[in-house]
């Protein structure tokens, strides 16, 4: 593809894929990268790297969001379809495979989760299997989407991100959720004072009070880094991981027609990667909230 | 990494979708698997109940063939037995019927043999009579010995 866009190198290339496509507010008197200075403050795209930094944080990756959603809504349509067709003969086709994730998911969680909770296999199920539907996308050839985005946009240098879970934006929203849910059953399990104790009176726990008074900012911290690690290192690790195959896709891109029996190779090793990473995300999401739920 | 809204448009997204899931999707799909678990065992139950009726109906299949047969032997010993005595009974009655018949013959040959010696004594006695006539017709009144013949007529 770098010989067909001419003078794009390949930094230049990879760069460009890796961006995406911002939508936010430009300030007055902000000089875009064509030159032209914006006279009051504007909502737009993004065309640069820098000019998506300058939106700050009130900005949206509308690419990597779109898919996202789009993905969510795609799965919930899907699953509800085949619920909503409640048939007890047998199942057949698509209701077959969505029974199988749901069996799967119902036993993981009844392994995992000892206690009652209307929530953590619904969740679980979305997770993984909307988790798996942005990692496919990786699977699409790098520059099908983007290109195809292109000429319906009829902006050749459009930015646009097609696998959601490369963005930490996206990662981290999913951890963010988990995380909610980690505090909000902490809570409703031992109570405030519960958890408040479970963060400041261990690991390091003395008889003398005024002993334990010394150790427990120790502690916060202790515990304050375990805690904050979880949602971190869930979103960390999906994202790192698609991340680095995406990376190695776009190198694979560059080779021209070599690229073929490359892009087969990394892609079979990849199907290996997508639903793995969905399942870890799932797993540690239903151990992170049965730790929440298990009083001590 | 910048991190934008799109952090919170994603945690939106993700309690909306788990929400949706957990309200139109896990219990229907649940309650359809568990339907159709209790179903297939409620088949598989019915599946052995059928086989046990079979095997039943197989025993009582054979008990009624035995029984059949046995019937029938007793039914054919029978008619064997109703036979013999038919063709017995319809010897003797031939046998019967036949002396009847004999008897009847001998009775109207005892019959015509009586009638035939009548016809034969009274053509005698009018012969003789009539002889007797040729004879006393000049010196016998019949008037006065009518009495007389017809004495002896009788007599023959």
């Amino acid at each position: 593809m770098a010989a067909e866009e001419g003078t794009l190198t390949s930094n230049e290339y990879i760069q460009h894929h890796l961006q995406n496509m911002v939508f936010g507010k430009l300030p007055a008197d902000y000089e875009r990268v064509d030159g032209q200075v914006l006279e009051q403050a504007a909502w737009t795209l993004a065309h640069s790297p820098q000019e998506a930094k300058d939106m700050g944080f009130w900005a949206v990756n509308v690419d990597t969001l779109g898919w996202s959603v789009f993905l969510g809504i795609f799965f919930c349509f899907m699953f509800h379809r085949v619920a909503k067709r409640a048939s007890e003969g047998a199942p057949s086709g698509f209701a077959n495979f969505v029974e199988l994730m749901v069996e799967m998911v119902d036993k993981n969680v009844s392994d995992i989760f000892h206690g009652k909770s209307l929530l953590i296999a619904p969740l679980a199920l979305t997770i993984f299997v909307w988790v798996i539907l942005m990692n496919m996308m990786d699977i699409v050839p790098v520059d099908w989407l983007p290109i195809l985005a292109q000429t319906l946009s009829g902006d050749p240098h459009l930015y646009f991100k097609v696998v959601p879970t490369t963005d930490p934006n996206i990662t981290f929203g999913l951890s963010i959720g988990v995380f909610i849910l980690i505090i909000f059953y902490s809570i409703k399990m031992k109570g405030v004072g519960g958890f408040i104790a479970e963060l400041t009176l261990h690991p390091f726990n003395s008889k003398n009070i005024f002993v334990q008074i010394i150790f427990i900012p120790f502690n916060l911290v202790l515990e304050g880094i375990g805690l904050i690690a979880k949602p971190v290192s869930l979103a960390l690790r999906l994202f790192g991981n698609l991340y680095a195959a995406e990376l190695i896709f776009l190198l694979i891109a560059m080779l021209g027609y070599y690229q073929l029996p490359f892009h087969f190779v990394w892609a079979v090793f990849h199907i290996l990667v997508i639903p793995l990473q969905a399942y870890v995300f799932m797993m540690l999401t239903i151990v992170y909230l049965s730790m929440a739920h298990d009083t001590h | 990494m910048n991190f934008n809204a799109t952090l919170i448009g994603q945690t939106f997204a993700f309690v909306v979708f788990v929400w949706f899931t957990m309200k139109f999707v896990w219990p229907l799909l649940l309650k359809q698997m568990h339907d159709r678990e209790t179903r297939i065992a409620d088949g598989l139950a019915a599946a052995d109940k059928g086989q046990k009726a079979l095997e039943e109906a197989a025993v009582r299949h054979g008990e009624l063939v035995e029984e059949g047969k046995q019937h029938a032997a007793e039914i054919i010993s029978q008619a064997q037995r109703r036979g013999d005595e038919i063709v017995d009974e319809s010897k003797s009655n031939a046998k019967s019927e036949g002396q009847r018949l004999i008897h009847a013959a001998e009775a109207e040959i005892e019959r015509e043999k009586t009638q035939a010696r009548e016809d034969l004594r009274k053509e005698v006695a009018t012969l003789a009579l009539a002889g007797v006539e040729q004879i006393l017709m000049r010196e016998i009144n019949p008037d006065a010995h009518n009495d007389i013949i017809t004495k002896l007529s009788s007599e023959l």
